[in-house]
């Protein structure tokens, strides 16, 4: 066994320097690692590419990265939970790169399965088609887009061991799994550090080859962005 | 009497068909798993990566790790099942979601969409509808007919920055039911009481009426 384990965020966080390119799992704030980006938001670096579905909300998530201006410029696939993101985007602060979220899973997939490019039909005929090669299969228009890798991809899941593998809860997975294969140095944080051997090998999603540090977040907050409930009749 | 947005979800419910997967988008679309017809069975696919998804928590029980593409909290149904980003496009792209159901800003008679941006105005992204509309084999709109200055979304041809070419087949609306067709607009059902007038004057495209048409059934 290979063991990944280091102490906390900050100990995972070592290496990250300014201008770097970063990948952040999580779709809005369902499966964000929460306690990394807590941790850089104190440390003080900057000029980063974001690459995340999502950029937070204004107080928690990448909005504390926004509200420090580490950001350089944003990958992402919708954006619209955040005032200081749009005010950065319009005053031009802030680059963004806005691509379809099914893209933007594949080419994090891609990026770490060691596949450069491939042919998707979404954006076809749009704006993000722009300067892209087109091609015909059977008898559909496609557009080439390019794999995505990141200095360090911040992952999180639910329970993990020091080898480095993870499984995730409910639809916390959702880009986790696939930036944890993108990433040169992956982090992943996970809610239960479990000791080697009690993960049941059939029920891993994310093997430990993909993950180079791992770590027991302190606390989580999950923060529900629209909490929506029926009454009980 | 024009549509309201439960009745517009109401009326796509009877499109459902037995044994279908189906995406919902946001807003209206999301209300129309309000009217499944009682005796078919459908399981609704969200994008950030659930099937079988079902309805919405009883308060207490929210569950921040089990969300819908909406962010809402959401519950699961018996057989659900649970993927990554990649796999849940891959059910899209691959055409294993039957039909999808959009919200727009603007459809033009060729079946183009726009839904995703507002130059100067509003620029959130596009999410997963441009991967929804370039493969979904079966695309149904659900939107007001006119926007909030009374002008037509129904268009010869969008004005806004489009999400997808050629894809819509059909567009409900507070006024009408509307099939997109190799000659455009074909005008298939009224709302109750609203002439095919009344839908003519608020609709900028050119509106194909063969015979009589029915008023929809809700």
């Amino acid at each position: 066994m290979i063991n990944k384990l280091v102490r906390n965020a900050e100990q995972a966080l070592l290496g990250t320097s300014n201008n770097m390119t970063f990948m952040f799992g999580g779709f809005g704030l369902s499966g964000i690692p929460e306690n990394i980006i807590k941790a850089l938001s104190k440390k003080d670096i900057f000029g980063l590419t974001c690459i995340s579905n999502n950029a937070g909300v204004d107080n928690f998530g990448l909005g504390l990265l926004l509200k420090r201006k580490q950001i350089k410029k944003m990958i992402s696939s919708y954006v619209g939970e955040n005032e200081e993101f749009e005010r950065q985007m319009i005053s031009g602060e802030l680059e963004v790169d806005l691509i379809p979220q099914g893209t933007l899973a594949e080419r994090c997939r891609a990026g770490g399965a060691g596949i450069p490019a491939f042919f998707t039909p979404a954006g076809f005929g749009t704006e993000v088609q722009e300067g892209k090669e087109v091609r015909v299969f059977n008898g559909k228009p496609h557009i080439l887009e390019s794999a995505l890798t990141a200095d360090f991809a911040f992952v999180k899941a639910w329970r993990g061991d020091a080898a480095g593998n993870l499984i995730f809860k409910g639809t916390a997975r959702n880009f986790n799994p696939l930036m944890a294969m993108a990433g040169k140095i992956t982090v992943a944080e996970v809610e239960e550090l479990v000791p080697v051997g009690k993960l049941d090998p059939n029920q891993i999603h994310t093997p430990g080859i993909f993950v180079q540090r791992i770590f027991e977040g302190d606390y989580y907050e999950k923060r529900i962005e629209q909490r929506t409930v029926r009454k009980k009749e | 009497m024009s549509l309201d947005k439960n009745q517009i979800a109401q009326r796509i419910a009877q499109e459902l068909q037995q044994n279908m997967y189906v995406n919902l988008g946001i807003g209206i679309p999301t209300l129309v798993a309000n009217y499944i017809p009682k005796d078919i069975d459908i399981e609704f696919q969200s994008e950030n990566g659930v099937l079988g998804m079902g309805p919405f928590p009883y308060e207490g029980e929210e569950d921040p790790d089990l969300i819908n593409a909406g962010k809402q909290t959401i519950t699961t149904l018996p057989g659900a099942v649970l993927f990554d980003s990649a796999t849940s496009f891959a059910m899209i792209r691959g055409q294993h979601v039957q039909l999808t159901v959009l919200g727009a800003m603007e459809v033009s008679e060729n079946g183009d969409i726009a839904n995703w941006k507002i130059p100067g105005k509003m620029v959130k992204g596009m999410g997963g509808a441009m991967d929804l509309v370039a493969s979904a084999e079966n695309i149904i709109v659900a939107m007001m007919h006119t926007n909030r200055f009374g002008e037509s979304k129904i268009l010869k041809k969008c004005n806004l920055p489009i999400t997808g070419v050629k894809c819509v087949k059909k567009v409900v609306t507070n006024l009408a039911v509307l099939e997109v067709t190799e000659n455009g607009f074909k005008l298939l059902e009224r709302a109750p009481g609203v002439s095919v007038d009344q839908i003519k004057n608020a609709t900028e495209a050119e509106l194909i009426v063969i015979g009589e048409i029915p008023e929809m059934e809700l």
